[in-house]
């Protein structure tokens, strides 16, 4: 039976039902179900694709609990389409990655090059895939923008591709149509488009930085030439774009080099978390930090932010300022450094205390120092920046401009406001929605919800059937970018050749295949569209040679922009901005998530589960403020709150963050989903509710109050205070250092190995070890979801977390120290610590936990009977149960999934890190069979493999020459709770910081 | 030869009759010869010379048996059979081998005290002629019997009986087989 | 016979037996209770009671096997919870039992012989209560059996060092000793019951259980022996167990488990309970089947003085264990002992602390302690002190141990209530079938404690 056929099928089942199943959840999901199951059409799909069925976990006292089963939920019911189609390879020639550059092996199978692209940016991975099925995202090293590092949204893409949630079936007004069908609708729909220009036509795109379908998007201005191309981008650099245009006069790209950066002025920037290349600056700035064998210099990090970040953690002097004071202060900075005339002092004495000492010191750096302006700061920052970024001549040595990536750089508010216009006066028949949600996550005040219905044909191509689709006619499903062919441009114009890892899922189309269809030539297969773009481009001999090297690389050679020099327009830099007035209200922020971004990951349970960077919270948004403010609205964590900007009003839970600046409230976006599938929907609450298109990001005016109720949080940590009796987190001041190398060592006890009573046990061969650097890591949290990706490790959902049953083997703990005002923030990832002396394994009485040879901690599922006894005895609480059948092992989809090297752990068993140890047999079987040594670094574990700054170091601590040894041999090394004596193997680096010594004057 | 009665049994009110019943058997020359009574009564054990028991000396021997055999088990297991390093300790861990090797030297002894009842007494025994006698039901209450056995040498039915008499019982009455 | 027994009611006396009794009266108050047509209304209530929770423990365990661990509180970092608290409660409670049995046995009580009887069933069904927690708290309940050694195709065998498998020895020896005990001790009356029965159906059985044993003086002299040999096997033994029990939390390294003397502090707690728990029981018993003749306020009063003598003990251990918290130095030690008295556990501690130490002092007074029913209510309030006190010790300090990040606090579900509630029941039942069935105060023990059990060796002829 064909695949359509059974997508028929589906539709059936589908239909049966009706609106029933659609966003029923927990219990009321299980009804559902039930009536699902009783329908004759299901029970015969049962019987034809899907003999078991999956029933008998558990529910628990709390309805939301049911959606912790929501990937076998959707096994049991809607994942059936398609199944056979799964493991198929494309048909066109797909190029696996052979050459395995020095340092890199991430894994065993086959590893493709493609890019994963957020907001239209690329970011280059690889993709291991078995036999067929991609299963783990890893960064590409030739990308520039990924280095070999990856983020969390990339590595989550998989679990999104798998998605039974996603939208499978083309729909017209909720019924199953056939692509055929569509075609038809469509080529009349132009038809009549033709006799008027294409007037009535209109494409709705996000940032497009694909040159290829750029080309298509021109091909059909010029078909129909009174069409027009809107562009909405949530959360895109509309300000970077507006800043550019208000310094230069016209629009440029900027990017950075923090590798050549003594010191870096970030203003609300969190450029080591997000944005295209923070993977890269990142591993940039650590790289400046690392302090190893005598080299001692650091760069210095100072950063003004209203919440903290990332990094904001990593700041050597961090200044919380509300979002609306950032430009008082690069003003302020922009005059201590004679760009601008600005006022010298003011109201707000903090800025210009600080503006001094910082303006010194960049001074001391020309040209090898950076301004960093946030992405959500508005364009008078950016100008201010590129300003002083040229006044120290930083151009050309830690600042570069291209032209814009982007297909077509226009203003976003101003294009999507048009085509309100345009929607409002009636004048759009035909309008094609490609990707975002803009139903969804528009501003408030244009109302999209209900205006795009003025327009006479909708069709919406997304990768689920979401808000958006509810008001199109048309929902086509689109394929997932592991299912197609395509290209992107990176933040430096890199372009990445998409290929697929296997055949569309779900019947999908690409973007690129539906654009094609306004075309002459409307039926091309993207792989052909994509080659022939580039065939054209490619001008000379060779290309065949040239697309092999490209596809194979995930880098296509020569490709980035080349280099600009803007001059600045000092008429545009002015420093004399007013400092907006709270008036007895509050500063609004908005800014994406930092798991589900603008929501599009919403329907992801390890983004979802992941824990928030710095608040550990899972599942949810929250209403961030200070402990002042909250103390002033009578509130504490978890009540709720009635919040209303300009007549718009929004109930949320209170988050108390300290570090968090007064007066300023911030909201997370992309929660509050509606229609986001079973895992997304409902959860939190929906910022853009108050987001409007003249306070995209920031804006006084928001004014709160206690209102009743309050809220249930799911925290994988709830206390975060550092005492100083405990010694978690170790750190010195550079200079500390410097005077004393063993000041680490000191505050640190750690008993002598020689203190024992019976003789200890040897490691002959080979024993590993790992080193984590404190000073590194930023806290970003991407370890956790590739050691999740890569070890089958199960969601749980929000009831459970709230349970304290969170599975992630790898958790990043982050710590307080100083006034609760403004905090140093420690992050400190906390991976199984593999103790010689494991408190974990003399007390297991049937040896499920043991001694390897190699020093590793084993753990023996099957031999696992469930006391955890090993829990309690372990110091570090690394180990986590299965209280339920958390894993899946029903969804057919979801099998695809799984890491095939990794047992996938049953109800009732205890498990936990194990440095990866399929990669590391992987890596012995392979050195055995060369009859050598394990090389240094040929073994990576998931979390190290993925780390942007390169803070994880595994390898074998016999050996005195691997880099771990090294690392574990410098002064800064110390163990966790090393007065225990239970000899970790896992280590960490002490954290240093290097403040201003002007400060302290 | 088989006698055609088990034996004949005299009935008595008190332990202190029935001592002296005993001691008077005894002296006349019975040898044969077995006291009931609802409860333990120490001087019987002298009177009718019943000798130290073996049990306490088979107890010994399984408790010592028990010990060996549990700490050799966990030795056999740690060291030789499923030799592995746990929590970095030594394979032979003595220390922790105590607990379970005290643990079975008592299991085992009890096992062997009830064991060795229930033999040295000769239980279970469903059957025993002295049930045939419908008043010995009130041995397990309030009354205490002596009963001398037909296998003695100097039984004579109707002596016997004569003699028992003389020990002023409640009753005398023939044990059947 | 029942239509011709005498039964004559007995003020209570400060004797450990009242006078007037004969072999005869004895054996038939004693065993009437088992022998007689008509059940009293109260036994009829508690079995029901019993029943009732009885049923409940049983759909807990099903859901439990259903579903997983998962529905109880249990969670990082606090594991074990309500789980090993009643396992460790209901052990503590099996020691009175051995107690009075071989310990007062020993040390010549021969006040014991009345009580032992039922101490010692209560004690069975203590360790049976106590038994199913470790197997139902375990992930995966249907391979218990790998916690023994046995010859396997695994090729792998139990962890000699891990104190659970120390458990596992200790109780079950513990469990099987108790009850060859208890079987020795019953056979004589046994075997009254056997020719005091009037129905054929309870001869027979009364009678297969009985072996045959017919009060031969040869029997006797073995009997005494073994007795003798059994009690000073038990004695060590149920020392022994409470200790391996407290192995379980001192082995380990968490703060406010890893602490030296756990062993005797959790054994005199042991009894402590369990006495409670024999007063708990004996107070109802004797005034509603009239035995306060046999089970004299002598008996009380000495039980009574026991509890205090170990609260006491129990008292100066919490002491030492906030002082050893302090003087250690140890911040880990510290920071769990302040915890437990200002942490999110406070109430249950000073609760304990009341119920445990401060409530127990009025047993120092005479009035109180010749109050049955004072006695029964300071019995009580000590039963749920010493639950309050295993249950601090386990959760309050896994809550919160050494990486705050870790740090969580636990909170029952309904499922855990089910789970206690229905041990209880499983107790009362058991309980009640032994007093409707069995003999429970050991008759032939008391025949001794009659003046005319004594062979006065001046008649002479």
């Amino acid at each position: 039976m064909s695949d359509s056929q059974k997508d028929l099928d589906l539709a059936a089942v589908r239909g049966a039902l009706g609106a029933r199943l659609d966003g029923a959840r927990g219990r009321e999901y299980w009804r559902s179900l039930d009536e699902l199951a009783a329908t004759p059409e299901f029970r015969e799909m049962i019987e034809r694709e899907f003999p078991r069925q999956a029933i008998g976990w558990s529910e628990d006292e709390d309805p939301v609990e049911g959606r912790r089963n929501f990937l076998k939920l959707m096994g049991a019911s809607l994942a059936l389409a398609g199944l056979s189609a799964c493991t198929r390879q494309p048909n066109e020639q797909i190029a696996p990655y052979i050459r395995q550059p020095e340092e890199l092996i991430p894994g065993r199978p086959l590893f493709f090059a493609t890019a994963a692209t957020l907001s239209g940016v690329a970011s280059g991975v690889l993709v291991e895939s078995h036999e067929g099925r991609p299963t783990k995202i890893e960064g590409n090293p030739e990308h520039p923008a990924t280095l070999g590092a990856c983020d969390a949204f990339s590595q989550a893409s998989v679990l999104q591709l798998y998605d039974p949630d996603r939208s499978q079936a083309l729909t017209l007004n909720g019924e199953i149509e056939s692509w055929g069908a569509f075609f038809g609708a469509l080529r009349e729909a132009l038809a009549l488009q033709k006799t008027k220009n294409g007037a009535g036509l209109r494409i709705l795109t996000g940032t497009i930085t694909s040159p290829t379908m750029a080309s298509q998007l021109a091909a059909v201005q010029k078909l129909f030439p009174a069409s027009k191309w809107h562009q909405w981008e949530p959360a895109g650099a509309h300000q970077e774009r507006a800043g550019a245009r208000l310094a230069f006069g016209q629009t440029f790209n900027t990017y950075y080099n923090l590798a050549n950066a003594n010191v870096v002025v970030s203003l609300d920037s969190d450029f080591l978390a997000s944005g295209p290349a923070s993977l890269r600056y990142a591993r940039q700035f650590a790289a400046r930090r690392r302090v190893s064998g005598g080299q001692t210099e650091m760069n210095r990090l100072y950063v003004a932010e209203p919440t903290p970040t990332p990094t904001g953690s990593k700041a050597d002097h961090r200044l919380p300022l509300r979002s609306g004071q950032i430009e008082l202060f690069a003003g302020a900075l922009a005059t201590a450094l004679g760009v601008a005339q600005g006022p010298k002092s003011g109201a707000n004495a903090d800025i210009y205390k600080w503006v001094g000492p910082i303006a010194s010191d960049l001074k001391k750096n020309k040209g090898a120092c950076l301004v960093i302006a946030g992405e959500y700061q508005p364009p008078a920052v950016h100008a201010l920046a590129h300003a002083m970024n040229a006044a120290l001549d930083n151009v050309g040595k830690t600042v570069f401009y291209t032209d814009p990536i982007e297909a077509n750089p226009v203003d976003q508010i101003a294009s999507l406001q048009d085509l309100v216009k345009d929607l409002d006066a009636g004048a759009v028949d035909l309008l094609l929605i490609v990707g975002g949600n803009p139903a969804f996550d528009s501003p408030v005040e244009l109302g999209m919800r209900d205006r795009l219905k003025k327009a006479k044909l909708r069709v919406r191509l997304g990768l689920y059937d979401d808000e958006t689709s509810e008001v199109c006619q048309w929902q086509l499903p689109e394929t997932h970018y592991l299912e197609t062919w395509g290209d992107a441009r990176a933040f430096d114009g890199t372009v990445t050749i998409q290929q697929p890892l296997i055949q569309p899922l779900y019947n999908g189309r690409s973007p690129l295949e539906v654009l094609q269809m306004l075309t002459e030539a409307p039926d091309a297969r993207a792989y052909d569209i994509v080659r022939n773009y580039w065939a054209a481009q490619y001008a000379g001999a060779g290309f065949e040679a040239w697309w092999r090297r490209a596809v194979h690389d995930g880098v296509a050679a020569g490709t980035a922009l080349a280099l600009r020099t803007p001059s600045i327009q000092g008429a545009n830099i002015r420093a004399n901005a007013e400092e907006p007035r709270l008036g007895g209200t509050f500063e609004a922020i908005f800014r994406p998530d930092p798991t589900i971004y603008d929501g599009r990951f919403a329907n992801n349970g390890w983004l979802q589960e992941l824990p928030k960077p710095i608040t550990k919270l899972t599942w949810d948004n929250a209403a961030i403020m200070s402990l002042g403010d909250a103390f002033r609205l009578g509130v504490k964590t978890a009540d709720m709150v009635e919040l209303t900007y300009q007549g718009w009003k929004l109930r949320a839970p209170v988050w108390v963050q300290p570090g968090q600046i007064d007066g300023a409230i911030t909201l997370h976006l992309g929660y509050g989903r509606t229609r986001a599938g079973r895992v997304g929907t409902g959860f939190g609450f929906n910022p853009y509710g108050l987001r409007t298109s003249n306070a995209l990001w920031s804006s006084v005016g928001l004014e709160a109050r206690k209102t009743t109720g309050s809220y249930l949080f799911a925290t994988t940590q709830n206390e975060h205070m550092l005492d100083s009796e405990r010694h978690i987190i170790h750190s010195a001041g550079i200079e500390e250092f410097r005077k004393n190398p063993e000041v680490i060592q000191e505050s640190a006890e750690s008993p002598p190995r020689s203190l024992t009573l019976f003789p200890e046990w040897k490691y002959p061969g080979y024993a590993w070890g790992m080193a984590i650097d404190l000073n590194s890591c930023t806290g970003c949290g991407a370890c956790v979801v590739a050691c999740q990706a890569e070890n089958n490790i199960a969601v749980v959902g929000k009831d459970q977390v709230r349970r304290g049953r969170a599975m992630h083997w790898l958790r990043v703990d982050s710590y307080y120290k100083g006034e609760p005002t403004k905090p140093e923030i420690y992050n400190q990832p906390v991976p199984c610590m593999q103790c010689e002396n494991a408190p974990c394994e003399l007390v297991c009485p049937v040896q499920a936990t043991a001694h390897s040879s190699e020093g590793l901690n084993d753990m023996v599922y099957n031999r696992c009977v469930g006391t955890r006894y090993c829990s309690n005895n372990c110091p570090y609480k690394v180990r986590r149960f299965n209280f339920y059948l958390y894993s899946d092992f029903e969804t057919p989809s979801l099998k695809l999934l799984h890491n095939p090297d990794v047992t996938v752990r049953s109800r009732g068993v205890m498990e936990k890190c194990t440095y990866c140890v399929q990669r590391i047999n992987a890596a012995k079987i392979d050195a055995e069979k060369q009859s050598r040594q394990v090389r240094d670094g040929e073994i990576q574990t998931a979390c190290q493999a993925t780390c942007p700054t390169e803070a994880i170091i595994f390898g074998n601590v016999n050996d005195p020459n691997s880099r771990v040894s090294k690392m574990k041999a410098g002064p800064l090394n110390y163990s966790l709770l090393a007065e225990l004596n239970t000899r970790p193997r896992t280590t960490y680096l002490a954290q240093l910081r290097n403040p201003n010594p002007e400060f302290e004057a | 030869m088989i006698k055609p009665i088990y034996g004949v049994m005299a009935e008595f009110d008190s332990p202190t009759a029935l001592v002296n019943a005993a001691r008077a058997a005894r002296e006349k020359g019975y040898r044969k010869l077995d006291a009931y009574s609802p409860f333990p009564i120490e001087e019987l054990t002298d009177v009718l010379h019943l000798h130290k028991n073996k049990l306490p000396l088979i107890v010994l021997i399984a408790g010592i048996i028990g010990g060996l055999t549990g700490f050799f088990l966990q030795y056999y297991v740690t060291v030789i059979y499923f030799p592995i390093n746990v929590a970095g300790r030594p394979l032979n861990s003595w220390p922790s081998y105590i607990v379970i090797t005290f643990e079975l030297t008592i299991l085992f002894a009890a096992l062997s005290t009830v064991l060795g009842l229930l033999a040295l007494c000769g239980l279970p025994m469903p059957y025993h002629p002295v049930f045939n006698v419908p008043r010995f039901a009130l041995a397990s209450r309030s009354r205490f019997f002596l009963c001398i056995e037909s296998r003695d040498p100097l039984y004579d039915h109707d002596e016997t009986c004569e003699f028992l008499e003389t020990l002023e019982p409640r009753e005398v009455s023939e044990v059947a087989h | 016979m029942p239509e011709n027994q005498e039964v004559i009611e007995q003020p209570p006396s400060r004797e450990i037996i009242a006078p007037g009794y004969t072999f005869g009266t004895v054996t038939d108050q004693i065993s009437a209770v088992v022998l007689t047509k008509k059940t009293p209304i109260f036994w009829m209530a508690c079995f029901s009671v019993g029943f009732g929770l009885l049923l409940l423990f049983l759909l807990a365990v099903a859901t439990l096997l259903v579903k997983g661990i998962g529905i109880w509180g249990n969670r990082a970092p606090v594991m074990w919870a309500w789980d090993i608290t009643n396992f460790v409660w209901w052990i503590g409670i099996g020691h009175a039992g051995t107690l009075i049995s071989a310990i007062l046995l020993l040390l010549n009580q021969s006040w014991r012989n009345s009580i032992n009887r039922f101490a010692e069933a209560m004690t069975l069904f203590a360790v049976a209560c106590a038994g199913m927690y470790p197997v139902l708290h375990l992930g995966r309940p249907w391979v218990l059996y790998w916690l023994f050694p046995y010859p396997n195709s695994m090729a792998i065998q139990p962890n000699f060092r891990s104190p659970l498998i120390w458990d596992v020895f200790a109780v079950s020896t513990y469990a099987t000793v108790s009850l060859l005990f208890w079987f020795v001790g019953l056979l004589p009356d046994l075997g009254t019951l056997r020719d005091r029965t009037s129905s054929r159906f309870a001869r027979f059985a009364y009678g297969i259980l009985a072996m045959g044993w017919r009060g031969s003086a040869r029997h006797w002299s073995v009997y005494e022996t073994a007795t003798l040999l059994l009690a000073g096997l038990a004695t060590p033994l149920v020392l022994s167990v409470h200790t391996v029990v407290s192995f379980d939390f001192t082995i380990a390294i968490v703060p406010g488990w890893h602490s030296t003397f756990f062993p005797p502090y959790f054994v005199a707690g042991a009894i402590y309970s369990g006495f409670a728990m024999v007063l708990a029981l004996a107070i109802p018993l004797r005034s509603v089947y009239g035995l306060q003749g046999l089970i004299t306020d002598k008996h009380l009063d000495n039980s009574a003085k026991i509890m205090l003598a170990t609260g006491l003990i129990v008292g100066y251990s919490y002491m030492l264990e906030a002082f050893t918290a302090w003087y250690s130095g140890d911040v880990f030690e510290a920071a769990a002992m302040w915890n437990r008295m200002t942490g999110p556990y406070a109430f249950a501690y000073w609760s304990l602390v009341t119920c445990n130490i401060v409530a127990p002092q009025v047993l120092w007074f005479k009035r109180v302690r010749s109050k049955p029913v004072l006695l029964f209510l300071a019995s009580l309030v000590v039963l749920l002190g010493m639950w309050l006190e295993r249950f601090v010790i386990i959760v309050s300090s896994l809550a919160q141990d050494f990486l705050p990040s870790s740090w969580g606090n636990f909170h029952a579900t309904r499922w855990d209530w089910a789970t206690y509630l229905g041990t209880i029941g499983l107790f009362l039942f058991l309980f009640f079938l032994f007093i409707r069935l069995l003999p429970m105060i050991s008759i032939f023990e008391v025949r001794t404690l009659l003046p005319q059990a004594k062979v006065d060796e001046e008649v002479r002829s």
